[in-house]
């Protein structure tokens, strides 16, 4: 059973099995607005929490996605290569940008669920 | 330029009912984009007809016997040889030949012009004009007021279902069609387009009826931006600055010959000087390899990894279906074809200069 966290700077994660798929929140896609460009990270890249693990793109400006917990890299969503907006249409669904294995399951303990992320953005 | 959002737009409350997203920009609170998102709002403004309000913008108006000269001392321009009505792109420079501001002079009468500024540098433009104007006859009233732009290729039809014909007026001239307007078929998109200074009231009106339009769109301002870029016009501030001259920016088109060989205006001794030594650097379309967005500030080298330019303006242009940016490169680089790189984040995307606009201007020009 995949439980989902939030964090405060608007992504998502779904956990099964020990592998984290990490997106942003439909929030945030409508802050950001039509996307054009999503710059994936590599497989096996090693991320902290923290660091910059995608950069998305629209027309207008460039943002950082942080890693939310630390771990490994071990997908990146390649559709998005041929279609960023996918993020806009389903940020949380066919949108998602990477999966990872998580390094430290006890960081999921900072992070919000979805009535605590729902308050959160109110 | 951005940060600060003390001033607030006069139909501030018409685009809150919009569902306007606001940002700060050039001291204002300024919608950046509506519902329909900042590529729907683009790609409408090019089929149909985008209503922007730019009323952040200055207009001034000067009046009396010594206007056309404190024009000509303040812009490389022969005021006098404009035509009633005629509209003309200048600048205001410094002693360096640097660009204070970019702007649209209108001849309204033979005493009588009127002067568009940007947001950006309206109070130290209207200070410079004051400051001018105390050497000549002259009255500089600033104007104040709503101030929209309608553009897109059927931005004439949308107006005159309003009640306004604009037939006869054909691109960059400007007349006063009611008491207190100004309208002027001129923009800053590439496209056909009017731009119309007038009283609150009027403008509210204006806007219902046009709104009433189904052909008509709110247009934020990043869509303006990206509508400008693709357009190949620059944004002062960015792709020009005190610390550019129209030489480099390849502006010159904007002065006229014999006002670049005798013109007494500030700066003309620097710029003669700029023009007789050429630019060690040059305003360049850049298209981007891929759909990566190159921006401003992104540094340029060539092909050996030697430092080549940077860019001043970049995004997506939706029209053009492709990045899109502007910027400086080193003159002997500034042929179109040329490839340099721009370092994006450490990865070195190759970048063709490129000619503009990138997308063609559709202007009414007759």
């Amino acid at each position: 059973m995949a439980t989902t966290y939030f964090t405060t700077d608007h992504e998502w994660l779904r956990v099964e099995g020990g592998i984290a798929t990490v997106g942003i929140t439909d929030y945030a896609q409508e802050q950001l607005g039509d996307l054009v460009f999503v710059e994936l990270p590599e497989k096996g890249k090693k991320l902290s929490k923290g660091d910059t693990a995608v950069v998305v793109e629209s027309v207008k400006a460039a943002s950082d996605v942080y890693a939310p917990v630390d771990g490994e890299i071990t997908e990146a969503n390649g559709s998005l290569s041929s279609d960023p907006s996918l993020v806009n249409s389903a940020a949380t669904g066919n949108g998602w940008l990477w999966k990872m294995k998580l390094a430290d399951e006890s960081q999921l303990a900072g992070l919000m669920d979805e009535a605590a992320y729902k308050a959160h953005i109110a | 330029m951005t940060g600060d959002d003390t001033k607030h737009l006069p139909l501030e409350d018409m685009h809150i009912a919009a569902g306007a997203r606001f940002g700060a920009f050039a001291g204002w609170s300024m919608p950046l984009t509506y519902p329909a998102g900042v590529m729907k709002e683009h790609l409408h403004t090019r089929e149909q007809a985008g209503l922007f309000d730019i009323s952040h913008m200055k207009l001034f108006e000067l009046s009396g016997p010594g206007s056309a000269a404190l024009l000509n001392r303040a812009c490389p321009l022969d005021a006098g040889a404009l035509e009633i009505s005629q509209s003309k792109l200048t600048f205001f420079l410094n002693e360096a030949a640097g660009i204070l501001d970019d702007l649209i002079v209108t001849r309204l009468g033979d005493t009588r012009f009127m002067v568009v500024a940007n947001a950006g540098n309206a109070v130290a433009d209207e200070k410079h004009l004051r400051s001018l104007a105390g050497d000549f006859d002259v009255k500089v009233d600033a104007l104040d007021g709503v101030f929209l732009a309608i553009q897109g290729p059927e931005a004439w039809a949308v107006l005159s279902r309003a009640g306004i014909e604009t037939g006869s007026l054909l691109f960059m001239h400007g007349i006063e069609p009611r008491k207190n307007w100004f309208m002027s078929r001129s923009g800053y998109t590439g496209e056909d387009g009017f731009e119309i200074g007038l009283p609150e009231a009027d403008a509210r009106d204006l806007v219902a009826k046009l709104l009433e339009d189904e052909r008509v769109l709110w247009i934020g301002l990043a869509a303006r931006d990206s509508l400008r870029l693709e357009a190949g016009l620059c944004l002062h501030g960015q792709d020009i600055t005190p610390e550019t001259d129209p030489a480099g920016a390849a502006l010159m088109w904007a002065i006229p010959k014999e006002i670049r060989a005798s013109g007494a205006f500030i700066g003309a001794d620097a710029l003669r000087a700029a023009v007789e030594r050429g630019p060690a650097q040059k305003r360049v379309g850049l298209k981007p390899e891929g759909r990566q967005p190159v921006r401003a500030g992104v540094a340029l080298f060539d092909a050996d990894g030697n430092a080549a330019g940077h860019v001043t303006s970049g995004g997506f242009g939706p029209s053009a279906g492709h990045p899109v940016a502007m910027g400086y490169v080193a003159t002997p680089l500034a042929k179109p074809g040329t490839r340099v790189f721009a370092d994006v984040r450490g990865t070195k995307i190759p970048v063709d200069v490129s000619s503009l606009p990138f997308t063609p201007h559709r202007y009414r020009k007759g």
